[in-house]
């Protein structure tokens, strides 16, 4: 397999097939060191028969992932040494407290007691649960849960950070936490790994973005560059002050396609400069007043729902 | 093996097990399959009856350490991957033969803590005088019983279930009969024909035996003949059960 000397994660021809169904076929990319990669697709394109593959739990029909420089398939344990992994499908042991999960975590890395305990008690305080770490993890929200879980995966300081959608289901605040936790730890030189629904989330945290559909990688680049190949979904959103026909904004041969939310109308178009600015002799003839008036490029989203439905 | 590789390989195993011995043994379940069930099976064979309780009590502990050491395992996998804590486990770096050589401890210990407090009450109720000989032979046998129907506990949990309720259940169906084919309730000298031979096959018998040696001071099968078949049926329930639960390992999760 073909490595740059700085790729953490290299994958190469990475395939998996569930009887007749091909679940993930033939993907190949890199993340270098300290990258924040994010992996977004929609349910069941094979994000998380992919992410099980990169972390050795599933093992693919074709083709190598190797976890710095090392093959997970041929050394699964040096591999995962790596790692800190926070499965789509886990929780923590409800049975014990947030303390002893963490600690059970770190020993299975193979730390020691006393640097596991020193490192657990400050991950807990870092993640705001000091006063509950003596507490048996049944009584607590999804929420201090999810932060028990990313605690215990970045109990060894890991490498690399494999999250599958860390922050799904959770209340606002723990969001924000946990992404300000995947942030800190990316700025401290951790690779990151992170498949999330949450567009805006790969918007805001991503360096770089792939996009999986129906197994295969859709696209693969920064957010911005990816938002300017796609420009063709640039708009203009507009909202008057009161109802008026649209009909003939979009027979001025500048509108690709409308969309309506509520009392916002978005016109998509190659032109927005132009659309803008017949829209704007449109209200002066009309004599009506704008609420909205802003010109849109392409967002993530747009270039995510084109590459997924294209 | 380097050595390094093998201090970490035991590491594991024994984290595994102190995992589940902090999460399972008090699970209502293991409770009552693996303390409460033998204990009332035991008092109904014991109480108001008038069996010879001082040559039944050899069968009586055996079948002790059978449900007790074999009540944890058939729990574990089924109830982590229902708990969404299995595919976490599988993310940590241990293998497969970690994961079920640590719960095949696990209940190995059970078995013994209970069946050192069941050997030691029957010693001293029913009046044996045992040799420093016969208490090694006990604990020898006690060990290599326990650990044999951990296995078989953990060989049956390797089925795809994510209920445990279904797989408690399938572990019954399998544990009752080796009871009834075993020499327990009645010496395998007294057996013929094919009662004899079912009860060869049943890996309690060779406990018995061991204990029988041990407490009464006579066998019907030499005792490095049990202990050889004990380890046999360990091996053979672990190499099943890493098969079965290697083709498993992603249904459920």
């Amino acid at each position: 397999m073909k490595r740059d000397r700085d790729d953490v994660i290299a994958v190469a021809g990475l395939t998996k097939r569930f009887g007749a169904i091909t679940a993930v076929d033939d993907i190949s990319f890199s993340v270098p060191e300290g990258e924040l990669f994010g992996f977004l697709g929609p349910n069941g394109a094979g994000k998380t028969t992919t992410i099980r593959m990169l972390t050795g739990i599933l093992t693919p029909n074709v083709g190598a992932v190797s976890i710095d420089g090392i093959d997970i398939q041929k050394h699964p344990i040096a591999a995962k040494m790596q790692m800190g992994i926070i499965p789509e499908m886990s929780n923590v042991y409800i049975e014990l407290t947030a303390k002893q999960n963490v600690v059970l975590a770190g020993r299975f890395y193979g730390m020691h007691r006393k640097d596991v305990e020193e490192r657990t008690d400050k991950l807990l305080q870092q993640f705001e649960l000091s006063d509950r770490k003596d507490d048996r993890v049944e009584g607590f929200s999804k929420g201090m849960k999810q932060r028990v879980l990313i605690a215990s995966a970045l109990v060894h300081i890991p490498k690399v950070l494999f999250l599958d959608e860390p922050t799904s289901g959770l209340d606002v605040h723990s969001q924000r936490l946990i992404r300000a936790i995947i942030r800190e730890m990316n700025d401290a030189g951790t690779t990151v790994f992170l498949t999330t629904h949450n567009i805006e989330e790969a918007n805001t945290l991503c360096d770089r973005v792939g996009i999986i559909n129906r197994g295969a990688l859709a696209a693969i680049d920064t957010p911005e560059r990816l938002k300017q190949a796609f420009n063709e979904t640039q708009s203009v959103e507009v909202a008057f002050d009161k109802p008026t026909d649209i009909g003939e904004i979009e027979r001025s041969g500048l509108v690709n396609r409308t969309e309506r939310t509520g009392d916002t109308w978005r016109f998509y178009t190659d032109d927005p400069d132009a659309l803008a600015k017949w829209i704007l002799s449109f209200a002066e003839r009309r004599k009506l007043s704008f609420t909205t008036l802003s010109i849109e490029g392409a967002s993530l989203e747009d270039v995510f729902v084109t590459v997924t439905e294209g | 093996m380097p050595r390094d590789a093998l201090l970490s390989y035991l590491r594991s195993i024994a984290l595994i097990a102190e995992k589940d011995m902090r999460i399972y043994y008090t699970k209502p379940p293991v409770l009552m399959f693996g303390f409460l069930f033998p204990l009332f099976m035991f008092l109904s064979f014991s109480l108001g009856r008038s069996a010879d309780l001082h040559t039944l009590f050899p069968g009586l502990a055996a079948m002790f350490v059978f449900f007790v050491a074999s009540s944890v395992g058939p729990l574990i996998t089924p109830w982590e991957k229902r708990a969404g804590t299995y595919e976490r486990l599988l993310s940590f770096p241990v293998t497969v033969n970690t994961l079920i050589l640590g719960d095949v401890v696990a209940g190995m210990l059970y078995g013994i803590f209970i069946n050192v407090i069941i050997l030691a009450v029957g010693m001293a109720a029913f009046g044996y005088s045992v040799s420093f000989t016969g208490v090694l032979i006990i604990a020898i046998s006690l060990v290599l019983g326990a650990f044999c129907f951990s296995a078989l506990g953990v060989l049956l949990a390797s089925p795809a279930s994510k209920n445990p309720p279904n797989v408690m259940l399938l572990s019954n169906l399998v544990r009752f009969p080796l009871i009834f084919i075993s020499g327990i309730f009645v010496p395998i000298a007294s057996l013929q024909g094919i009662a004899r031979v079912a009860a060869y096959c049943s890996p309690i018998t060779y406990l018995v035996n061991g204990f029988d040696l041990g407490l009464l001071g006579s066998t019907a099968i030499p005792l490095l003949f049990s202990w050889t078949v004990l380890i046999g049926f360990s091996v053979g329930f672990v190499l099943l059960a890493r098969t079965f639960l290697r083709r498993n390992l992603m249904k459920g999760l």
